[in-house]
């Protein structure tokens, strides 16, 4: 589904990412694990488009059923999107004035009709978004409030998750969708997440706390260091790093 | 870049026979004017202490503006189309020409358009050249005519109410318009009438070299209503051209006056060759007990706007709503604000102003709120907000408070914001293109002002603010 090659990513000129080799497949779920400043949210973003990011190296394509592949680094945020990539933001960002109706319709609407979908009419449209509003535990009103203005941490990630449910992308990457939210929260953003996952999709969950992986089963996790993956491996790694830190792997890879 | 001059798509000249005075500005000339319109005594006489006084003045310089020089000698004062629309108006003659420039501006001005539920006066530089839905209006009583005819054939109702809103002495531009205004709307709402229908101004400047200059008169008598829209365009030129208006509104015992702009006067180029200055004064006297005037405004248009809706809030329990949204882009100025002026007990008067500036515009909010000693338990809430597209552009707010009641209740808010790439890149990521984002974001901007137009005419600020914007972003 997804294959990183060989990315190299600066930011106002510091290298972060020194060559990330990642292979994705649909109906697999993974997990990139590392310190602060590892480079697990410039990955994200990037792959996402965020102007900020220079690629300096590398390749990123998001393959088809149909055996074609699209060069993501060739498109816009807004076609890369559509082609079905989607970043749950650390930060969502508030757009006053805006509702999170109209903000989700458009985008919906947009994404329905690149994909050569029949996009929902605005009625049938919220009948949707309601049955996965109740579905996160959400209430409705939500959909007439502006776009996360005045919205709690958790209900920002909530609305994270929302989007993704409405976009249905095929690659979505989560970045630190766990932090800030309490147990029940969390759960209630796991059991999104595991409902969401399909067969044709793929999710990157972006995390630094194995807390989230007893809800989320990835089936590999990559531990992303000073800019490169230094280690890939099954559940078993997440409890491991969980007793031991990332310290010893760090140690190990410099031996 | 390249189209960007053609993104203005009301540009275009109308080629047609037209009838000019000399250019340049005296007694002889508006003496003339006043002949040609056969005005009573009484007007030609307002016209010539008008210019008396204008003559006294320097221009105004106290704008966040930087006006070249205006050469008032250059200007012609009046053009006229030979034919007209109408058969029955000026000489019966129809211009083709004139139908089609409107057919093109989508302006319905044709008898059998009639069914359109907006009655049109078309105001073609110097001369109103078209009112529409009058006999239908008329049954209701509602006089809806150019100012010309309304001086033949209501002179009391003219001579009651015209220049004592916004007297010639006001300002520089207020003097000149009283002494060389050519034409304008007029429109008399009698008592306790609904006006079952929008009623509008169009105004159209054509002729090279000239200016216009007209003025609006509008009478709500107690307990009537009436919603009045105004729109405006302009070839593009690189010369600028002078657009100098008096709009005067009354509102009686319980009345109600809405008043919506949507200005797209030619803005100038890419370079800042060209536009309109648009220097205009409205206002609006809350006459009786419990009256209401909304200015609501979008400028979008015109190289330099100077321009203040206010209201005198006279009347006890008398209401004032300005709502704007300027929006500047290229090398287009904006100075525009609003006073209201409290005068009556219990007035209440409402501010809301939304100043978007792009590439290397000026864009400033200057507004008054004066309570005078007799206003008591006035109420005033003003909210400035302005948001910068682009490193370039600046953003000013200038807001002046002249309290003299104790009781008043005043409150201002005020923000400046920026489009962040954040926002937009957040946006982007969810499949919506750079247009559409930056469409979303300044809508939620402008929202507050939006909802107080008329359908039709927030759909066409939306556009319009769209493609002001298009290539301002990313």
């Amino acid at each position: 589904m997804l294959e990183i090659k060989n990315l190299n990513v600066e930011i106002q000129g510091n290298k972060i990412l020194k060559g990330i080799n990642l292979n994705m497949k649909a109906g697999e779920i993974h997990a990139i694990m590392g310190p602060n400043g590892s480079g697990k949210s410039t990955l994200a973003k990037t792959v996402a488009g965020h102007p900020d990011y220079i690629v300096t190296g590398g390749e990123i394509f998001l393959h088809s059923k149909d055996n074609t592949r699209s060069d993501l680094l060739a498109l816009e945020p807004d076609q890369r999107a559509r082609e079905g990539i989607f970043l749950g933001f650390q930060y969502p960002v508030e757009i006053p004035g805006v509702t999170n109706l109209s903000f989700l319709w458009e985008a919906a609407t947009d994404v329905a009709l690149y994909q050569k979908r029949k996009p929902k009419n605005k009625k049938d449209f919220i009948e949707y978004a309601k049955e996965k509003l109740h579905f996160l535990d959400m209430d409705e009103n939500f959909l007439n409030r502006p776009v996360n203005v005045g919205f709690s941490g958790g209900e920002k990630k909530k609305n994270e998750i929302l989007q993704m449910a409405l976009l249905e992308p095929r690659v979505a990457f989560l970045d630190e969708t766990d932090s800030g939210l309490d147990i029940d929260a969390l759960k209630i953003v796991a059991n999104g997440v595991n409902h969401l996952k399909n067969s044709n999709n793929t999710i990157v969950l972006i995390t630094h706390y194995q807390r989230l992986l007893d809800y989320i089963r990835p089936d590999f996790i990559h531990v992303l260091y000073n800019g490169k993956i230094i280690r890939t491996g099954g559940h078993e790694l997440a409890l491991e790093l969980e007793k031991r830190g990332y310290d010893w792997i760090v140690n190990e890879n410099k031996q | 870049m390249e189209n960007r001059q053609n993104e203005y798509k009301y540009g275009f000249e109308s080629k047609l026979e037209s009838e000019d005075f000399p250019i340049g500005i005296n007694e002889k000339i508006i003496t003339l004017l006043s002949h040609k319109k056969n005005e009573p005594s009484w007007v030609l006489d307002f016209r010539l202490r008008a210019f008396a006084h204008w003559k006294t003045l320097k221009h105004p310089n106290w704008a966040k503006l930087k006006i070249p020089p205006i050469t008032f000698d250059k200007i012609c004062y009046y053009n006229t189309p030979k034919k007209t629309i109408f058969p029955g108006m000026n000489n019966g003659l129809i211009d083709q020409e004139l139908l089609a420039t409107f057919e093109k501006l989508g302006i319905p001005i044709e008898e059998q358009k009639r069914l359109s539920s907006v009655a049109v006066d078309a105001v073609f530089d110097s001369v109103s050249v078209a009112t529409t839905h009058q006999k239908d209006l008329a049954e209701h009583g509602i006089i809806f005519c150019s100012i010309s005819e309304a001086i033949q054939k209501y002179p009391d109702l003219v001579k009651k109410y015209m220049g004592k809103v916004v007297p010639y002495s006001d300002n520089f531009y207020a003097a000149l318009n009283s002494a060389i205004f050519s034409d304008g709307s007029f429109v008399y709402i009698p008592p306790n009438t609904h006006c079952p229908i929008d009623l509008s101004s169009y105004f159209r400047i054509n002729a090279k070299g000239s200016g216009q200059f007209e003025r609006t008169l509008i009478i709500a008598e107690a307990g009537s209503f009436v919603n009045y829209l105004e729109g405006c365009t302009a070839p593009a030129r690189d010369e600028n051209q002078l657009h100098a208006a008096i709009v005067e509104l009354i509102a009686l015992d319980n009345a109600e006056i809405k008043y919506s702009t949507v200005q797209n006067w030619y803005a100038g180029d890419s370079e800042g060759r060209g536009g309109i200055y648009n220097f205009v004064t409205k206002r609006g006297n809350c006459l009786g007990i419990n009256s209401k005037i909304s200015w609501t405004q979008v400028e979008a248009g015109s190289a330099i706007t100077w321009k203040y809706p206010s209201c005198n809030l006279i009347g006890d329990n008398s209401q004032g709503a300005f709502y704007s949204v300027a929006i500047t882009n290229n090398h287009m100025q904006a100075d525009t604000g609003t006073k209201m002026v409290h005068i009556g007990k219990n007035t209440k008067s409402t501010i809301i102003s939304k100043g978007i500036s792009a590439e290397e515009s000026s864009n400033a909010y200057r507004g008054l709120v004066k309570i005078m000693p007799s206003a008591h338990n006035a109420r005033n809430y003003s909210q400035c907000d302005s948001m910068l597209v682009g490193n370039k552009s600046s953003a000013h707010t200038y807001p002046y408070l002249d309290i003299k009641n104790k009781s008043a209740t005043v409150e201002h808010e005020a923000t400046t914001s920026k489009i962040s790439e954040d926002q937009l890149f957040y946006l982007k990521s969810r499949g919506i293109s750079t247009e559409k984002a930056i469409s979303l974001i300044v809508n939620g901007f402008c929202k507050e002002v939006f909802k107080e137009l008329p359908l039709e005419f927030s759909i066409e600020a939306v556009k319009l603010i769209e493609m002001k914007l298009e290539n301002s972003v990313g």
